[in-house]
């Protein structure tokens, strides 16, 4: 591949949470860094310029959970497919849980991840390692070598850890390598056979619910776990206010715990499954209105620190299929942004700290240097037009799982120039 | 939410018949009234009347049952259409493609009306989504969700023995959480302006939200009952006795059992009802099965007779929208 080529982008408004920028500023890129903000540096040619009048500027987005589905779940979508759905959607880093089969417990599974991404290269692929192996929550996984390998944290994807000490073990073992442990809070027992939000729709669709309490009763263990050994825990997807107030709690005794939610929890809620609508099937479920709320507060007042898309592609025929054997998820990436943007549209953050919420707060649950903008910074970069409006089609999607309960909603926000390293990796046509 | 507007046409007349829910009082009025034509016609020596003549109607049973598949066949063999029955196994169809390549199937053998029943909450919305326009769907009971067709019949039942529903006090006791019957009871009796309605079972066996079931909830069986009109007695699947839901049967019979003595606090004039098969000596003591107030055996003779009604029903709105076409 040739060198990344010496680029300008000028006129766009630049906006970096990390630095506190927000004002209108050139980029000037030279060999995949940023080299300058402002005026050119001194002999700074650029080989491309690229007019970013009326466009927001910022550090590409790091969406930490994105489904590729490769290795085992080609059927559904691929590296290729989805590092191309993300370069559109102008996320630049995605973390990738570790339930791919085969699971990512050894480190050849994990080199093959980042590999294949480099060979794409359209996105950054950061493989997170399996707590346990197999992620049968048994025996602890060899975390230091995984660590060599690429991942950057531990995760349990979205399989429960039922046996406590097994948990322990993780998290202490985890942190002696300074390694963060994601878990997703969710009681393998009181989930049961739920396939939606334990509450009003459930009880008159006759659909087995997933009670607040499988949640919160997983989140409250794990924070007591977290306690005790110290280890720096992320919890991931949160879905529900008392999680939220749990969460802030343990921030406020000094825990080093932190959390994300997935974007579309912030808009969806339990009426949403309607008629039994397969794509609002989800793992956590969207729960009430009141959930949404509480979730989307903690989002504005950063005790919530990221929020990603959760993006799981699926095969038509995944959804295809009477509701509680369709499985769970949503092709999310490309709605990522433009409902972050949503919320800054109805007043709950500002465009500042929505950035903020899928660039330096990811990227530093992460341990990255990444999701930031200023001379010597890796220029992974995008522009986007933040008052666009849109709309969701299965012609727009990028993405090859057509799985989402947005299509035919209008949307307002659209990537127009994704840059990775200084190369760029997306470029919507003429505006 | 939940207005399942799929299973009207645009008339709002009824295309497939998947849930009570979203139905107004005037059809389901009709639908009782059209019920009541019905019942002469197993008085007839000829029990046949010429309505579905040349419909092909498909018994797609994805969980076993012969009662409520037998009634069906029976109601579609009055109405003159031609029936087949498909038992086929849930473990075969786990997914999805091969439940749309079933439908396909039958489709392509020009059936008019599916009657559906199928152990996942939501598979005859999902059915009648993706069948053919000019195919019907009936859910004969789709997981927890819903069983239309039991509902109605059993509010034709009431409505034989008391009439208005406005003033009636009707008690439903037993597994709520899991009783797809239960669902479309209380639907239909909100539907049709019931005076009260109770639900009585332990804790574990009541939805979280009950209240969005438009019941008032009681733990007390006596209690519950006090003054009733009508006692439904819903089913209890054996598997309930296993793990946290319930300790035993015995235990559940001694607190949420019939029994002639527990049922006065009730009405004098209370109908007892059971949707079948009875497990005697759980839900009920056969003293009360077999008793004077038992109109359980009416019950089954109904449902043949609404079934009737609905397939007759969406058999209509198929020649409506045939002759439609035609005159288009």
């Amino acid at each position: 591949m040739a060198d990344p080529a010496r680029i300008s982008i000028c006129n766009g408004r630049l906006i970096d949470p990390a630095s506190g920028v927000d004002e209108e500023l050139a980029v000037h890129i030279a060999g995949g860094r940023v080299a300058a903000l402002g005026p050119a540096p001194a002999g700074f040619h650029a080989e491309r310029t690229i007019d970013a009048g009326g466009l927001v500027v910022c550090p590409g987005l790091v969406d930490l959970c994105a489904r590729l589905r490769e290795p085992g779940g080609e059927h559904k979508a691929s590296i290729a497919s989805e590092t191309r759905a993300a370069a559109a959607a102008g996320v630049t880093t995605l973390c990738c849980p570790p339930d791919t089969s085969p699971v990512i417990d050894t480190p050849a599974v994990a080199q093959l991840i980042t590999q294949t991404a480099e060979r794409a290269g359209r996105a950054r692929v950061v493989p997170a390692g399996a707590l346990t192996r197999g992620l049968a929550g048994e025996q602890i996984s060899e975390m230091a070598a995984l660590k060599r390998a690429g991942c950057a944290v531990m995760s349990h994807a979205d399989a429960h850890i039922t046996n406590t000490q097994v948990q322990r073990g993780a998290m202490e073992y985890a942190s002696t390598f300074g390694l963060t442990l994601f878990l997703r809070p969710e009681d393998h027992y009181l989930r049961d056979q739920g396939c939606m939000h334990e509450g009003r729709v459930s009880t008159l669709l006759g659909l087995p619910g997933i009670p607040e309490a499988a949640e919160t009763v997983a989140l409250a263990r794990d924070l007591a776990l977290a306690e005790q050994t110290g280890a720096r825990v992320h919890f991931r997807g949160l879905s529900c206010a008392r999680s939220a107030a749990m969460l802030a709690e343990a921030q406020a005794r000094g825990l080093r715990v932190s959390a994300d939610v997935s974007a579309h929890q912030l808009f969806l809620t339990e009426d949403d499954v309607g008629d039994f609508d397969s794509n609002c099937h989800l793992r956590p479920p969207v729960r009430t209105r009141a959930d949404r709320e509480a979730l989307r507060a903690a989002v504005a007042r950063g005790e919530i620190a990221a929020i990603c898309s959760d993006h799981q592609p699926h095969e038509p025929d995944a959804k295809l299929a009477p509701f509680p054997v369709t499985e769970p998820g949503i092709s999310a990436l490309e709605t990522l942004l433009p409902l972050t943007l949503g919320l800054v549209g109805e007043g709950v953050l500002g465009l500042r700290s929505a950035i903020e919420r899928l660039t330096r707060g990811p990227a530093g649950i992460l341990g990255l240097p990444l999701g930031r903008l200023e001379p010597g910074s890796i220029a992974d970069i995008c522009v986007f037009d933040p008052e666009e409006p849109w709309v969701l089609s299965p012609a727009t999607l990028v993405s090859q799982g057509r799985n989402t309960p947005f299509l035919g909603r209008g949307l307002r926000g659209r990537v127009h120039w994704t840059l990775l390293g200084g190369r760029v990796v997306f470029e919507r046509g003429a505006r | 939410m939940t207005t399942s507007a799929v299973q009207l046409d645009a008339e709002g007349n009824l295309r497939h018949f998947l849930t009570l829910d979203g139905l107004s009082r005037t059809l389901l009025t009709e639908m009782l009234d059209r019920t009541e034509g019905f019942l002469s016609v197993a008085r007839q020596a000829v029990k046949k009347v010429p309505l579905c003549r040349g419909k092909i109607v498909a018994n797609l049973f994805f969980e076993t049952s012969t009662r409520t598949r037998t009634t069906f066949e029976l109601a579609a063999k009055r109405l003159s259409a031609d029936v087949l029955n498909l038992n086929i196994s849930t473990s075969a169809t786990a997914k999805g493609e091969t439940l749309l390549d079933t439908l396909r199937n039958l489709e392509a053998m020009h059936v008019d009306m599916f009657v559906v029943r199928h152990a996942d909450s939501g598979a005859a919305h999902f059915i009648a989504a993706h069948a053919d326009p000019h195919v019907a769907v009936i859910n004969a009971g789709d997981g927890r969700h819903s069983h239309p067709t039991q509902g109605m019949l059993d509010m034709f039942t009431i409505r034989q023995h008391k009439g208005d529903f406005t003033h009636l006090c009707v008690a439903i006791v037993g597994d709520v959480l899991h009783s797809r019957v239960a669902r479309s009871e209380l639907s239909a009796l909100r539907t049709l302006g019931a005076g009260e309605v109770r639900i009585i079972a332990p804790r574990t066996l009541i939805p979280v939200h009950a209240e969005a079931l438009g019941a008032r909830v009681f733990h007390d069986l006596r209690e519950g009952v006090r003054d009733a009109d009508v006692v439904i007695m819903l089913r209890l699947q054996r598997e309930r006795m296993r793990g946290a839901l319930l300790p035993s049967e015995h235990e559940y019979f001694q607190l949420f059992g019939l029994t002639e003595e527990r049922l006065a606090t009730a009405k004098p004039d209370a109908i007892v009802m059971h949707p079948g098969p009875i497990n005697r000596g759980v839900e009920m003591d056969s003293q009360v099965a077999d008793g004077p107030r038992s109109v359980i055996l009416e019950q089954v003779s109904n449902g043949i007779a609404v079934r009737m009604a609905v397939m007759s029903m969406c058999i209509g709105t198929q020649n409506l929208r045939a002759a439609g076409q035609a005159d288009g």
